[in-house]
């Protein structure tokens, strides 16, 4: 079960509405549900006024999207309260989400959230004075083989340790370019030592795409 | 071992592209109109003869999950809704299908959906996978433009629509009809059943969820026939498998295996086998979170598949093996599950509701051995009172884990009890 977690009222904005890009996508997401269905876009809806509103969800968004929906406000509040990945408050730019389940935990997550502690001088749940960080632990992101691993915004970061988290940390912090995904240079799930199977796919072949 | 020659998914770890052009040099979308001419029957009796059993983790016959679609009724339309919530701890495999092999599943959701009547297929992903979205959102376009999507796709006669749709955080949408009423813009509570999602699930019409992995395993099964898949693993237990290997192992990946392999065998060949060596291991979980937790000398000689793993008193789940040695604190490691669970439970039935807030208070105090002996059979008592009185398999699914420690590891409990009083006495 999920705490209530929301801003207090002095946070709220006054207003929300989709720009004229959004209103479009908007649109469009609703077209993939049947006619009278359009309930079945709340959840894509309240992401895209999220990314609008530096990925956070004040009340007057929810009650927008209500009203687009045609739907009544407190089920999308309730829908922006069960689902996990919206912020009823404000999150810094880079919302780092260290994922705390055993597979990551076993290879050190621990480690990954006090090397956040240390360089951020957060705790889980904080952000930085400055906005740029925050920092929360979240349960399985679905990454294990890769493991330990940290979410932040859209993208993962794999294969970490306390010294290329470090490296990982710094680069944000000075708006660097960083790379994605694995951080060790692995390809995808494949075994760190080479493949096992598919070995002949491996090999880059002529004409491939 | 499985040759490479009858692996399904060959683009597993990425190694070429995952564009449309990529996928049919790898024999995708490769005649399908021709598999759909053959109609209806023949795809659910060669899926049956396939002995396919569905990769979500309850391990339902796919052919017969496909033929309790009831008859087409006019202006009652049909759905397909394939899981891509992966979100069972341990296991990742479908994200590789979702961001490597894309087409695979895009190719099989048509000819499921038209061997169940439906036109349209929701693809359900979890939110977090936001790039492996994206990359099936691009694989859906371009199946479009080539006219494999759409008014009749693949000049096979059947209109068919695909659509992708992200969820936001929830681990309980991975369950079918929790998945269904988030896909009707609520919250993902399960409903219960009956009526069953084949007669009335999305939008109360009939439906089928499928997993990932079955739905793009199901084009090469087709094309290679039923009794080549059958002719891996034991009986009733048939095919091959995509297993995720995690933990303390020297490479943890994923790999595509036959079924029925020995676990042991599984870890050597593929992971690089256990830090420290087999005898460092202390214990291994063999199916995601929510199956038992089985210790070593039954890891020694443990089959992996469905029966076998049933036998020895867990699952084989989702096939997210995770391995943990001999330095583990096992007890903290069954405790971490029991917060996911509470952080999960949906909070619509009480026993899952307070029962798993309880078990972690429990197991967390366990850890540090602040505990009687007698509260190890009173934490065991409470998982009996959970499992089976709720809506849910999440309830069970929280009780098997804590169950699988007290049955093996109980006397790990009762020396850290013994060792912390002696500590603050």
């Amino acid at each position: 079960m999920r705490r209530p977690n929301i801003a207090p009222p002095e946070l709220q904005s006054n207003h929300f509405e989709f720009n004229e890009k959004n209103l479009e996508k908007a649109k469009s997401i609703i077209a993939k549900y049947p006619k009278g269905k359009q309930a079945s876009a709340v959840i894509p809806l309240l992401d895209l006024a999220q990314r609008q509103h530096n990925n956070w969800l004040p009340t007057v968004a929810m009650d927008y999207v209500a009203d687009l929906l045609d739907m009544p406000a407190i089920k999308v509040y309730e829908v922006a309260s069960f689902y996990t990945m919206f912020n009823r408050k404000p999150v810094g730019k880079h919302f780092i989400q260290v994922c705390r389940t055993t597979s990551c935990w076993l290879r050190g997550s621990d480690e990954l959230v006090k090397t956040c502690e240390r360089k951020l001088n957060i705790k889980p749940g904080e952000m930085t004075p400055d906005g740029k960080f925050s920092l929360v632990e979240v349960e399985c992101l679905g990454a294990f083989v890769n493991a330990p691993m940290v979410q932040i915004n859209d993208d993962y970061y794999e294969d970490l340790d306390v010294k290329n988290f470090e490296h990982l940390l710094g680069e944000l912090a000075s708006a660097q370019k960083v790379t994605i995904g694995s951080q060790t240079g692995r390809e995808a799930s494949c075994p760190i030592d080479g493949p096992t199977t598919l070995k002949k796919y491996a090999k880059k072949t002529k004409g491939d795409i | 071992m499985l040759e490479d020659k009858d692996r399904i998914f060959t683009n597993l770890y990425g190694f070429k592209s995952a564009t449309l052009k990529s996928a049919m040099k790898r024999g995708d979308w490769d005649n399908t109109a021709g598999i759909i001419k053959k109609g209806k029957d023949w795809i659910i009796d060669e899926m049956k003869k396939s002995g396919m059993r569905g990769r979500g983790g309850a391990g339902f016959p796919t052919g017969l999950k496909w033929s309790f679609m009831p008859p087409k009724q006019e202006n009652i339309p049909h759905y397909l809704v394939v899981n891509a919530d992966e979100s069972e701890p341990g296991t990742c495999k479908d994200r590789d299908i979702l961001r490597n092999d894309p087409h695979k599943l895009i190719e099989g959701a048509l000819i499921a959906g038209f061997a169940m009547g439906a036109n349209t297929a929701y693809i359900y992903i979890r939110g977090e996978f936001y790039n492996e979205g994206s990359n099936v959102q691009r694989a859906i376009d371009e199946a479009y433009e080539a006219g494999f999507l759409g008014k009749n796709a693949c000049e096979s006669g059947w209109d068919f629509d695909v659509y992708l749709h992200r969820g936001a955080g929830a681990y309980i949408c991975g369950e079918e009809t929790a998945m269904l009423e988030s896909l009707e813009g609520r919250k993902g509570q399960p409903r219960n059943k009956p009526p069953f999602p084949a007669n009335a699930g999305l939008y109360s019409c009939p439906t089928t969820v499928n997993n990932v992995e079955t739905i793009a395993a199901a084009p090469t099964i087709l094309r290679r026939g039923g009794d080549w898949f059958a002719s891996f693993g034991r009986e009733r237990n048939a095919g091959t498998k995509l297993f995720c290997i995690s933990g303390h192992v020297n490479n943890p990946c994923n790999v595509e295996e036959s079924m029925s392999i020995p676990l042991r065998e599984l870890i050597e060949k593929h992971a690089g086998g256990v830090r420290g060596g087999w005898e460092n291991l202390k214990a291994i979980v063999p199916g995601g979170s929510s199956t038992p937790v089985l210790p070593k000398d039954m890891c020694d000689i443990v089959l992996m598949d469905f029966d076998a793993l049933i036998e020895a008193g867990s699952g084989l789940g989702t096939a997210g093996i995770i391995v943990m040695d001999k330095s583990t604190d096992i007890i903290e490691a069954i405790c971490r599950f029991s917060h996911f669970y509470m952080h999960e439970s949906c909070g619509q039935c009480t026993p899952c509701r307070e029962g798993t807030g309880w078990l972690w208070r429990v197991l967390k105090r366990m850890v540090k051995g602040d505990a009687t002996v007698e509260e190890i059979d009173k934490l065991y008592e409470v998982t009996k009172q959970i499992e089976g009185h709720t809506i849910c398999a999440l309830g069970d699914a929280a009780a098997w884990p804590v169950q699988g420690l007290i049955r093996h590891f109980r006397h790990d409990i009762e020396d850290r009890i013994k060792q912390y009083r002696k500590q603050v006495a």
